[in-house]
């Protein structure tokens, strides 16, 4: 019995009437952990109630600490009839369960019934005291930190990276079984989003253990999902990447690494800007900042030449090797991948690679969620690998043993690897899964990024003597070296045009490069980026069963080749050449398919200047038609040339070839590999290179090649001031100044029943998505300049004749005085009235004109802290904090889809928030229709999600995503029902003061030498 | 093809000043639009019809939730749904409890009642603002009414506190209560030509002077009702009426320090006993509430309008009535002084403040 559970109730305010008679309420509340409950006196005739309670203490396992949610249930006392319930709370008592997250849970929660919304306040107080059982490891995964951010937490070094976790949980849905036709919406409602708790909590506990099991102490990129199978049940399933963290505190940090190891180094700035001698970052080589004390191996690995970075002489005394996903130093027997020790001979290259693949071939999927990654960590970029497959849902027949559900993401993640594997890779980064669900049939999805890893961070302490490894690594600089192909170049995966990267003119690099993770901030980029979106819908034929799922499948190949080829034709015409944070989505219906592809255009210095786009006629000798084709090409000529403009992309004159020609450069290929395993191999990997054929060139004979090219052109480009991306943050933009807006948008077309085409439909998809955008720019007008970064569409089919589009990102305002240049050699302190009136929160300017001077020491204590935030921030303006708000007892949460907030430091991460709600109405015209409903629903989420960050004791959330957002509605019968999941991280942060600057000031050579190499 | 839903929501509440505006003055979403589109808010950005359309819509769907919690200012700083900056949640309310002077002249001195509330329809066509805006400002007056009514302490200061009112807005709403609470009689014709402000301001005094609270701040209603103590005290007045001496030496007493100093001397000489006996009739009926009601269309009838007829200006009025009140003091029978000056200090700044056109 190692956890004490304690809560005490401690006052109720804006209690809802619940006695017409007196119009007041005789509030009592019950708290329920597990099997026991506790209740309070009732506190009589009173809508703020004090209650005062005593300490309510459970003696609970571990184990239900990490799966139960505390819940605590607000009632009005009545005498003659049965108590009426007012609302509920569930708190996750996890976070409470690791010592560096939160300590305590106390503040105002809002009481919440799924029927009435929420329904006043309750402040209540929430500890646990854990037992020191040293066996506690073992029964439960209390302490494994988890992590929604895709990138390793700012105030964490990596120590290392163990690699995929993943585990799914089924079970019967509560708004399925016999008994929700005898019970009420309310109790079916609370049923449900208890059973996700539950399920959520033990999800989170197994994958815990999991990394337990292969020695980390942390899981990033934690993404959970849910899988509403209705009939055939609820499957609850994360991914995340595993990882060994240490904690790092300001400055430097003496070393936390809980592993006995002979090689503990400082845990100091594990943040390094690249070194200036070209070679490889290498994340042990620099030295610590200012205050920690010297590495004593730093000096060692270049003495030491014989023993191979592989080699298994290094002890490694950390116990629990049992499991197999765990990285043995030793290769194991039969591997034959030569990679043991002493074997110098042949390339070196090779010998890496081979070792590394050793490494990683011994996982059984060497995936990583991560987006962002430590300088260092990404060799090469392959492309983009993915995989589909149509199923049709049956009931899960024994919940503990989901096999079935198991063996689909096991053959669709085989699948990935062998993609990998084929371009070359030994990973997968950028790691992600989902499915579409419509009746019995299920789409199941996983894309990456093929890639080739720098192994340090995946063997033990090979962190802290990782400079041994360079001398096998070419010299290729960190600005252009994840560009450089991985594949072998005689033996391609598929037909490429490579060229010599344009920045070192050492490694050959292909013409376009498509990934699913953020750009790294150590890329050189030239100009800025923007979001670029394929839109398709594709009618399908009404089925059932084994029809249906054969139709999509069918289907499913030309929708991932159509939305590819508008993707690179959108990409062209912004003459850029690389995509970042692609997702393709495509989500079934009963009657159509809709494809969403969403990325962000940059234009990567070290690749080729893309071509333009020619248009041609099949029928030369037709002069109307010539001249109309003229006509077009002109348009796309101009419109690459605004574009240009519009994000100033002025690569530099070096090439051979002409640049900015329209003529198209021949030959685009696709790192796209696709496949879908329903008809299983012979249909995998479709080229989606078009072949020899000239992708570039258009031709317009068929109404659809004009139909493309019109679909082309109308995207409307972005509004003055501003700017649109997809990932963390906008390649160009680097000054963030401190507005920030995180928003919620939901739409729900209904079609009109004519008979729609293909076209018809693509076009108003695409208007849809236009028309969101356009709106977004003119609610948040006042913010100008500014970025919406992260912009998240998912599109649905809900019903037959609806498309649903969710969209959640942030607005960030910036300073417009933008330099090409990343901002460590500028610094503009500049008090725009205009954003702070925007912001909306009293904010702090920093107008001491000598912070101009420190800006770029603030840059480096930023960054020893904040490594991949390409967006160091001079300026110091407050993150605004309970206090600013007046006389309230508020505390302000700004809430952001990035892992960061523009001129803020994250202090301490308190813990995972993953919240489900479900909220049903029975009179949807009085609460003003489904926009109504459900804009009274987003904006509680909200609330809820605040007040539990601030009961943690955090200010913020960061990596927030509302993963799921399913609204059912019946205007007839006047009801509706939607479900909300949302995850993020609560954070801590603080702004960014001078005097961390200061701090910093021994570091502000090398950093100013890296900071301009960055810059080329 | 047709929106089925439209929402967005924004961590922090986004508002648009000018279309809060609108909905407070009760503009339906499509004139909501038209205005805007007016006011070339689409040319400022790019936008067109439809979004400027959802805007609209969504705004005002905040503003509809947030109605609720205005109803109770200090709520909106305490609640979760709406994460609104401070300075924003000020504007809310102040907006949100501001109403049109036009409106309130209309309503002014009325009961707050089920049956005022049914003839806002005639208020409205009357006054040009929209019924709608007329409910909500009704309601407002009621709200504020029904809260304070209860409290004890001063007015104003209850409701800046309960309601997170401006001074200045917080004075107007003392009035307004003070003058439903006493019934006072605004509507006549001859009282047309005063606006809100005159009443506010002569509420203003009436407050602070004869009210309970202008002698004892900690009791009920303090500030709502009249001192009975002192209206009674008022009677002892008309002792400069009944009594034909003291008439007659404070008649001589004001004639002699206003002799050559002002064109209406003769007037104010010829006037002198009607206009003191109206004064003092009007102080000593008040301890009728009738009488109460009819206090400033009395002062009106029988002082202002018999001055105004006689071309008096504004500085002769002040002229008078500063020495009628002075002389008073001299008269060496005349012993309420204490309750003249109460009296007069009162009547003085109102009839300053009304004699206009």
């Amino acid at each position: 019995m190692p956890g004490k559970l304690k809560a005490k109730i401690v006052a109720g305010r804006h209690l809802p009437v619940m006695d017409r008679a007196s119009d007041l309420t005789d509030a009592f509340v019950e708290v329920k952990f597990g099997n026991t409950t506790f209740k309070t006196d009732v506190c009589p005739k009173s809508l703020n109630p004090q209650w005062n309670s005593e300490w309510f203490k459970f003696e609970v396992d571990d184990e239900d600490l990490q799966d139960e949610p505390l819940q605590i249930t607000v009632l009005d006392h009545d005498t003659y009839s049965a108590n009426d319930a007012i609302g509920k709370v569930y708190i996750d008592i996890d976070p409470l369960l690791c010592n560096e997250a939160a300590s305590v849970i106390s503040g105002w929660f809002p009481i919440y019934d799924t029927i009435h919304g929420i329904r006043g306040e309750i402040n209540v107080l929430v500890k646990v005291e854990l037992f020191n059982d040293l066996n506690r490891f073992r029964q439960s995964s209390c302490g494994v930190k988890f992590f929604c951010t895709t990138s390793i937490p700012r105030c964490y070094r990596a120590a290392m990276v163990h690699g995929f976790v993943e585990e799914l949980v089924v079970n019967e849905d509560p708004e399925y079984q016999w008994i929700d036709r005898i019970r009420t919406p309310r109790a079916s409602n609370e049923a449900r989003q208890r059973l996700i708790s539950l399920m959520s909590g033990e999800l989170q506990r197994k994958i815990g253990l999991k990394v337990l099991e292969m020695g980390g102490n942390a899981v990033v990129g934690y993404l959970q999902c849910f899988d509403l199978e209705g009939e055939s049940g609820l499957v609850v399933r994360a991914i995340g990447t595993a990882c060994t963290l240490d904690k790092l505190s300001s400055g430097s940090a003496p070393n936390t690494n809980t592993h006995v190891h002979c090689n503990t180094a400082p845990a100091s700035n594990a943040c390094n800007s690249p070194s200036k001698d070209g070679k490889e970052p290498v994340f042990g080589e620099d030295p610590p900042s200012s205050s920690g004390p010297p590495t004593p191996f730093r000096a060692l690995p270049t003495s030491s030449s014989s023993p191979p970075p592989f080699s298994p002489s290094k002890p490694c005394s950390r116990q629990s090797s049992s499991s197999d996903t765990d990285l043995s130093l030793t290769p194991k027997m039969g591997m034959g991948s030569g990679g043991s020790a002493g074997k110098e001979a042949g390339p070196l290259k090779t010998l890496l690679r081979q070792q590394t693949q050793t490494a990683l071939e011994q996982r059984e999927f060497p995936f990583f969620t991560l987006t962002s990654f430590p300088p260092g960590f990404l060799v090469h970029v392959g492309g983009v690998v993915s995989a589909r497959s149509v199923k049709l849902l049956d009931r899960i027949h024994n919940p503990d043993e989901p096999e079935t559900r198991d063996a689909w993401w096991e053959e669709i993640r085989q699948e990935i690897k062998s993609h990998a594997k084929a371009l070359g890779c030994h990973a997968v980064v950028g790691y992600s899964e989902s499915t579409s669900i419509c009746e019995e049939v299920c789409i199941l999805s996983a894309s990456g990024t093929a890639a080739i890893l720098n192994p340090r961070y995946m063997r033990e302490g090979c962190l802290d003597i990782g400079s041994t490894d360079h001398r096998f690594e070419e010299p290729s600089p960190p600005s252009c070296g994840f560009c450089h192909i991985p594949y072998d170049e005689l033996n391609m995966p598929f037909p490429a045009q490579l060229t010599y990267c344009y920045l070192c003119r050492r490694q050959k690099v292909p013409d376009v490069l498509f990934t699913t993770i953020d750009l790294p901030p150590e890329a050189a980029v030239t100009g800025k980026g923007c979001l670029i979106q394929a839109r398709l819908c594709r009618l399908k034929k009404k089925a059932q069963g084994e029809v249906n799922a054969t139709c999509i499948s069918n289907l499913l190949p030309f929708m991932e080749y159509e939305l590819h080829t508008q993707l690179m034709n959108k990409l062209k015409l912004r003459s850029m050449n690389a995509l970042f944070g692609l997702q393709i989505q495509i989500s079934v219906g009963e009657n159509m398919l809709l494809g969403l592809a969403s990325a962000t255009g940059v234009y990567l210095t070290a690749l080729p200047t893309p071509g333009g786009i020619q248009i041609a006629g099949k029928t030369p000798g037709d002069l109307s038609n010539e001249h109309h084709i003229l006509t077009i090409q002109k348009r796309i000529n101009d419109t690459i040339a605004k574009n240009k403009e519009l994000y100033q992309i002025n690569p530099p004159e070096l090439t051979e070839e002409g640049v900015g020609s329209p003529i198209p450069e021949p030959r685009q290929r696709s790192r796209l590999f696709r496949s879908h395993s329903e008809s299983s191999d012979d249909m995998s990997e479709l080229d989606l290179s078009h072949g020899k054929k000239d992708a570039f060139v258009l031709e317009i004979d068929d109404t659809d090649a004009v139909e493309d090219i019109h679909s082309l052109l109308t995207d409307a480009p972005t509004p003055t001031g501003f700017y649109s991306c997809n990932t963390e943050t906008m390649p160009g933009i680097y000054n963030w100044t401190s507005g920030v807006q995180m928003f919620t948008s939901v739409r729900v077309f209904r079609l009109s029943n004519a008979n729609l085409t293909n076209q018809g439909l693509n076009k108003i998809f695409t208007d849809l998505c236009e028309n969101l955008l356009k709106s977004f720019y003119f609610k948040l007008r006042s913010m100008i300049p500014c970025c919406l970064c992260h912009l998240n569409f998912t599109v649905a089919v809900p019903e037959e004749e609806l498309i649903q589009v969710t969209v959640t990102a942030v607005a960030m305002t910036f300073d417009t005085d933008q330099t090409q240049e990343k901002p460590a050699e500028k610094a503009i302190i500049k008090g725009s009235s205009e954003t702070e009136e925007q912001l909306q929160f009293p904010l702090e300017l920093c107008s001491d004109p000598s912070s101009t001077n420190t800006q770029p020491l603030s840059r480096i204590s930023v960054s020893s802290l904040e490594r991949s935030s390409p967006l160091p921030e001079g300026r110091s303006r407050s993150l605004r904090s309970s206090r600013s708000f007046g006389g309230s007892s508020v505390t302000v949460v700004k809430m952001s889809p990035l892992s960061f907030l523009p001129g803020t430091r994250i202090i301490k991460y308190l813990g995972i928030i993953n919240m489900f709600f479900i909220r049903e109405t029975t009179s949807l015209r009085e609460e003003g229709g489904v926009s109504g409903f459900l804009h009274s629903f987003i904006a509680e989420v909200f609330a809820m999600v605040r007040a539990h960050v601030a009961a943690l004791g955090g200010n913020a959330v960061v990596s927030y995503s509302m993963k799921e957002c399913v609204l059912m509605e019946n205007p007839n019968k006047n009801q509706a029902q939607c479900l909300i999941n949302v995850s993020g991280d609560a954070v801590i942060c603080v702004r960014e003061t001078d005097q961390e600057a200061a701090v910093s000031t021994t570091n502000l050579g090398q950093t100013c030498s890296s900071a301009s190499e960055s810059a080329t | 093809m047709a929106v089925e839903l439209d929402v967005f929501v924004g961590n922090t509440t986004i508002m648009d000043e000018e279309v809060y505006q609108l909905w407070l003055d009760g503009y339906t979403v499509n004139d909501a639009v038209k205005v805007r589109m007016q006011g070339g808010v689409l040319e400022e950005c790019e936008a067109n019809a439809d979004v400027l359309l959802s805007d609209t819509m969504d705004q005002y769907r905040t503003f509809q939730m947030c109605e609720r919690l205005l109803h109770s200012p200090p709520k909106l700083a305490n609640q979760l749904l709406f994460q609104i900056p401070p300075h924003r949640q000020t504007i809310l309310i102040e907006r949100y409890y501001a109403f049109d002077d036009l409106f309130v002249r209309e309503v002014l001195g009325k009961k707050l009642s089920k049956g005022t509330k049914k003839d806002l329809d005639d208020i409205s066509a009357k006054t040009g603002v929209t019924l709608k805006s007329c409910r909500r400002q009704f309601d407002n007056f009621k709200r504020v009414f029904k809260v304070v009514e209860e409290l004890k302490g001063p007015l104003v200061e209850n409701i800046r506190q309960h309601f997170l009112l401006s001074d200045k807005l917080a004075r107007d709403y003392a009035a307004i209560v003070f003058f439903a609470n006493n019934r006072f009689e605004t509507g006549k014709r001859k009282l047309q030509y005063l606006n809100f402000q005159d009443f506010a301001f002569c509420a203003g005094q009436l407050i602070s002077n004869w009210t309970v609270g202008a002698v004892d701040n900690m009791v009920e209603d303090m500030d709502v009702d009249l001192d009975k103590e002192f209206l009674q005290e008022l009677k002892e007045l008309k002792i400069l009426i009944t009594d034909k001496d003291l008439l007659d030496q404070h008649k001589s007493l004001v004639c002699t320090a206003l002799r050559g100093k002002t064109k209406a001397f003769n007037e104010m000489e010829a006037n002198f006993k009607n206009l003191s006996r109206s004064l003092v009739n009007i102080a000593a009926k008040l301890t009728n509430t009738k009488d109460v009601r009819d206090f400033f269309i009395d002062l009106v009838e029988k002082f202002i309008e018999p001055c105004r007829s006689d071309r008096w200006t504004a500085a002769d009025m002040k002229l008078y009535l500063t020495h009628y009140t002075n002389s008073a003091h001299i008269l060496d029978t005349f012993k309420h002084q204490v309750v003249w000056d109460r009296y007069m200090g009162v009547i003085k700044s109102c009839i300053f403040k009304m004699y206009h056109d």
